[in-house]
């Protein structure tokens, strides 16, 4: 009995011995030679691998700030303190300009957007747009039901007159409610924008005009007055973000949206809290 | 005749993921595209021929050992024996492949260092070991089943790579809808039972 418990033993043992030999004569002939460098930066960022950067992870984004091909900075999840830390260590520029805020690119609150049907099911985004595509009339705008506050982490929407509404000071850009909504309304956009269009419904003008009172027609009077700042696309304008430089409140003014769904987000915040009656044409 | 009826045995009839349902992992982990299915394709071939042919080797010689007259049955540590050396010779795959082909290193990824327990190879080694095939017909079973486990999922990978651009429903997509697939696939591979 003793004796097979010895020659198991012997067994595993010098096999173990025998592998273990093998596998250090491999990692010393096929020893690969890494920088130092992308693992103190791998250690100094947050390990979420979240890919919020757009790398596979920490690890593959810390090879790329190391290659020069990220600044640190494009990190979503590090605090500005972290970031210095790492462009310290490398002793380069930190980068900046990637933090996003979201913004809900809808101004049909209750009294702006004609009222379709009275919905009266299960109080969510998804099911509601599931029904006859929810009870506002524009198929492409906010329905209201708060689907992207519930998923908010931070608390950072409200809802003001059916209508979701980002508070940016609150909002870090995660993005969850991007994907929470059924619409597609909610856009992360560069933390410095401070002016938006409050539309998203691709529908001709004439056709958006008759559900919502402040949807953009396509008029393009905006491109015409800054074409490097708006573009509109089929009946829609667009902020042109990634632009070198973004539009202000005098570009709001100079434009005069006829409709106003061109805002500044300090404006467009004021209209839905204060004054719930707002509208261009009265 | 008889490596035929192995190699249509192995691939087809017995498919170690579609029909032993052995090595679902890598089969739902690395089939989201074609380039990374065959890559881990490349290296589960390779594994599994190696590992089959030292775990026969082991098996047959190692297992029963005689020593000055005496027989000493050593079979109740096969399992032990056979963990021990894919683990060993994956890491030395993994060891080389850093080095000689960064790129396929990449793509693996951590999918590598999980075939150490993809239970495909072990169940390989295990069902040569039970059957006690000698050391070539091992090395050739191991071999045919990492050519089946690797037309599974370069079958499969290319289906999800299609369903992809289909627009399924939001509850279904990703996962739910592989698996449903996968469950398909399978069924279709039952068409070859009684071939041998």
């Amino acid at each position: 009995m003793s004796t097979i418990v010895l020659v198991s033993v012997i067994v595993m043992g010098s096999l173990g011995l025998l592998l273990g030999l093998v596998i250090g004569f491999f990692a010393k002939i096929f020893k690969v030679e890494t920088d130092s460098r992308v693992d103190l930066v791998a250690e100094l960022l947050p390990g979420a691998n979240c890919g919020g950067c757009g790398k596979a992870g920490c690890a593959d984004f810390a090879k790329s700030v190391v290659s020069g091909e990220n600044p640190p900075g494009k990190c979503p999840v590090s605090s500005a303190e972290q970031i210095n830390a790492i462009a310290m260590a490398l002793g380069i520029d930190a980068g900046g300009g990637f933090k996003k805020r979201a913004v809900v690119r809808c101004g049909g609150d209750i009294h702006q957007v004609a009222r379709k049907i009275n919905y009266n099911g299960v109080l969510d985004c998804a099911s509601a747009s599931l029904i006859a595509g929810g009870p506002k009339g524009c198929r492409y705008g906010c329905i209201g039901m708060g689907s992207c506050a519930a998923v908010c982490p931070f608390g950072a929407i409200e809802l003001v007159n059916n209508l979701a509404l980002v508070h940016p000071e609150i909002c870090v850009g995660c993005g969850k409610c991007v994907s929470a909504c059924p619409r597609g309304v909610i856009q992360l956009v560069p933390i410095e924008s401070t002016v938006h269009v409050y539309c998203n419904s691709p529908e001709k003008g004439p056709e958006k005009r008759k559900n919502c009172k402040v949807s953009c027609l396509g008029c393009r009077k905006c491109e015409k007055t800054a074409p490097e700042k708006f573009k509109v696309e089929g009946f829609l304008a667009h902020v042109q973000y990634d632009a070198p430089v973004l539009p202000t409140e005098e570009d709001v003014e100079a434009v005069k949206c006829p409709t106003g769904a061109l805002l500044t987000a300090a404006r467009h915040k004021e209209i839905e809290t204060n004054d719930p009656e707002f509208s261009v044409n009265e | 005749m008889k490596y035929i009826e192995l190699a249509v045995g192995a691939i087809l009839v017995y498919n170690f993921v579609l029909s032993r349902f052995l090595g679902i992992c890598p089969f739902l982990g690395v089939s989201k595209r074609i380039s990374t299915a065959l890559g881990m394709s490349g290296a589960v071939i390779t594994v599994m021929t190696l590992a089959s042919a030292i775990t026969s080797a082991i098996s047959r010689y190692l297992l029963v050992l005689k020593f000055e007259g005496k027989v000493y049955d050593l079979r109740f540590l096969q399992v032990l024996l056979f963990i021990l050396v894919i683990a060993a010779l994956v890491q030395i795959i993994e060891i080389s492949l850093q080095k000689l082909s960064p790129k396929l290193y990449q793509a693996l990824g951590i999918y590598l260092p999980l075939i150490t327990t993809n239970c495909a190879v072990l169940g390989a080694a295990t069902i040569n070991a039970n059957v006690g095939r000698s050391v070539l017909d091992a090395t050739l079973f191991g071999c045919f089943s990492g050519i089946g486990f690797a037309l599974a999922l370069v079958l499969f990978a290319s289906l999800r790579e299609r369903l992809d651009l289909a627009a399924p429903p939001r509850a279904c997509a990703g996962i739910p809808l592989a698996l449903v697939t996968a469950g398909i696939l399978a069924m279709a591979f039952i068409g070859f039972s009684g071939l041998c």
